[in-house]
């Protein structure tokens, strides 16, 4: 009995080192971001903020610089808001109706056409980004939003597409035949007997499109220009810029505001994350 | 228009499908067009063989961008999917507070890895961060400057990529071991089998499908990692932490260097799908045995 106890308080106490592991780096972020630059140089980096201030809150968000521009991570954030939301819309719609089609409706070479799909999900953005930056500019709609929300979508759909058509192939096609007897057509049939009962891929597709989108670095810092910078981008301008005294403070209160807005779906919804991150990756 | 009935599923992909086409299929023949052309800071079309692989391989720095890969993706992959197994199999103990601290070691997952690489080399910066911490505390000789020594940098990002992603690793483990049949393992606990044989015997071989799911995530992480370097070292001290994305970006839009932009993206395709092709191609095939 001893033994078993003594485990058990071992077994706890592995867990919470751990949790202490995870969360460290938040609350270091956190701390320091509350401090003066004078106390971070005196102060220990563990140690909590003697006197809060919330200065290096407000020059992130509204005064430092990212290069040459020192507007905070304010524009940038809207830029972001601004890409990811129409982004994750469209990517999420155009989804389900591919999805719905892949499980409902299949047609000759559908199958290639899913595999050609999936195989898309996996490619290393690299091995597109030279010719996505020609097309961008061919397109006339290079260093722009549209022009970001434009590359999230196509390279978005087909990780949709999986959830929608993974989720639709589990409701029987005695469904859709009875309806089409009954004389529903294509989008009548998705409208009045898909759509009710998507709410939760829906969510998971959202809560994934987001994050990828939110957090995106590699299109932002290839395709964006001065003026549609998302806040990923803005971030490692503002932590990487040379100018001036290095405020830790201000980079790491600029690293939690980019980071919130994921944040805070994970804590909302974190049951939908984790059933996007883990859809992807095992089948079934 | 009966036609246009019968066929509304195909015109409703047919966008999609010229999309893939094009902006997948299409661009990974430019790319690979290109990367056997002599394309400087424009494109150029006249084929010219394996030049730029020849450059490419020929390259101290992609020599170090790959000797990088094998490192940090080894160690990311072996280190995370430990950590994740272990936590597993400790949450899985009938744990009280499991929802929290699952809650706890899967967050940094949603977390960009700018803020992440930024956090680490706030933490890991030698002048105030955890080896002035150390030393603070009595310990004056304590070293712990990884982050600008070109022999051990890659080290930091090993270690940021692990606490970012080992939590998802539990949480696919985790998922794993609810889902083994609770007769089998029932039936061995009254038998008397000792728990960690019951484990190592029983539950850990029905997980292999999750082993590889893993691995293949786990894999395709290591090889796209970008983001995380430029936040967290820069490629640096010197170009010490290159990975073969870092090496391709500053080959494409700082060095002006198409062709060798094109030739080592073109690499790191065919590492990722060394290793996704069989597993797709495995879970594609339809299953006789069901």
């Amino acid at each position: 009995m001893t033994s078993n106890t003594v485990l058990r308080w071992g077994l706890y106490g592995i867990l919470f080192l751990f949790a202490a592991f995870y969360l460290m780096p938040l609350f270091v972020m956190l701390t320091t971001s509350l401090k003066s630059l004078e106390e971070i140089r005196t102060g220990s980096l563990l140690a909590l903020p003697r006197e809060i201030t919330f200065a290096p809150w407000a020059e992130a968000w509204s005064t430092a610089c990212a290069g040459t521009q020192c507007e905070g991570l304010r524009p940038f954030f809207w830029n972001s808001v601004l890409m990811a939301v129409p982004a994750v819309a469209i990517s999420t719609v155009v989804g389900a109706l591919n999805g719905y089609v892949f499980a409902q409706w299949r047609f000759r070479g559908a199958n290639l056409f899913f595999a050609a799909i999936l195989f898309g999900c996996f490619i290393p953005f690299q091995v597109v980004l030279l010719p996505m930056a020609q097309m961008l500019g061919l397109m006339g709609i290079a260093g722009t939003i549209p022009g970001l929300i434009f590359v999230h979508v196509i390279y978005g759909i087909g990780f949709t597409t999986l959830f929608f058509r993974n989720y639709y192939v589990t409701i029987p096609q005695e469904l859709v035949r009875a309806a089409k007897v009954d004389g529903a057509g294509f989008f009548r049939i998705f409208w009045s007997i898909f759509l009710p009962i998507s709410l939760p891929i829906i969510t998971v597709s959202v809560i994934w499109q987001f994050t990828q989108i939110w957090n995106d670095f590699l299109f932002g810092v290839s395709f964006s220009g001065p003026g549609s910078q998302p806040v990923t981008v803005a971030l490692n301008n503002i932590v990487n810029s040379t100018t001036g005294v290095k405020a830790y403070n201000v980079d790491m209160a600029a690293a939690i505001i980019a980071a919130l807005p994921t944040l805070l779906v994970y804590v909302v919804a974190g049951k939908y994350f984790i059933r996007g991150l883990t859809a992807g990756s095992v089948k079934g | 228009m009966e036609w246009l009935e019968r066929n509304v599923p195909k015109l409703v992909l047919a966008p999609s499908f010229v999309a893939i086409l094009v902006f997948v299929y299409g661009f990974i023949a430019w790319t690979a067009w290109i990367s056997f052309t002599r394309s400087r800071l424009m494109p150029r079309y006249e084929l010219d063989g394996f030049i730029q692989y020849e450059r490419l391989f020929a390259a101290p720095r992609w020599d170090v961008a790959m000797n990088n890969l094998f490192i940090f993706g080894g160690l990311f992959i072996v280190i995370s999917m430990v950590i994740g197994l272990a936590l597993a199999i400790f949450l899985d103990q009938k744990i009280r507070a499991e929802g929290v601290l699952r809650t706890i070691y899967l967050y940094p997952m949603a977390l960009s890895l700018i803020v992440t690489g930024t956090a680490w080399k706030w933490i890991l910066n030698p002048g105030l961060g955890v080896q002035e911490m150390v030393r603070g505390w009595g310990f004056e000789n304590f070293a712990f400057d990884w982050l600008i020594r070109p022999d051990m940098a890659i080290y930091t990002i090993v270690l940021a990529a692990v606490w970012q992603a080992s939590g998802f690793v539990m949480a696919l483990f985790l998922a794993g071991l609810r889902s083994v049949d609770t007769e089998i393992i029932r039936a061995a606990q009254v038998d008397g089998i000792p728990t960690h044989r019951i484990y190592s015997a029983i539950i850990i071989p029905t997980m292999a499908p999750i082993f590889l799911s893993a691995f293949i995530v786990l894999a395709h992480l290591a090889i796209k990692a970008f983001d995380l370097v430029i936040a967290l070292t820069g490629g640096g001290p010197g170009y010490a932490t290159d990975l073969p994305a870092t090496y391709m970006y500053a080959m494409a839009f700082s060095r002006g260097d198409l062709g060798q932009a094109a030739s080592s993206a073109m690499i790191m395709m065919m590492v990722i799908f060394a290793i996704v092709v069989p597993y797709l191609y495995s879970e594609l095939r339809p299953r006789r045995d069901q």
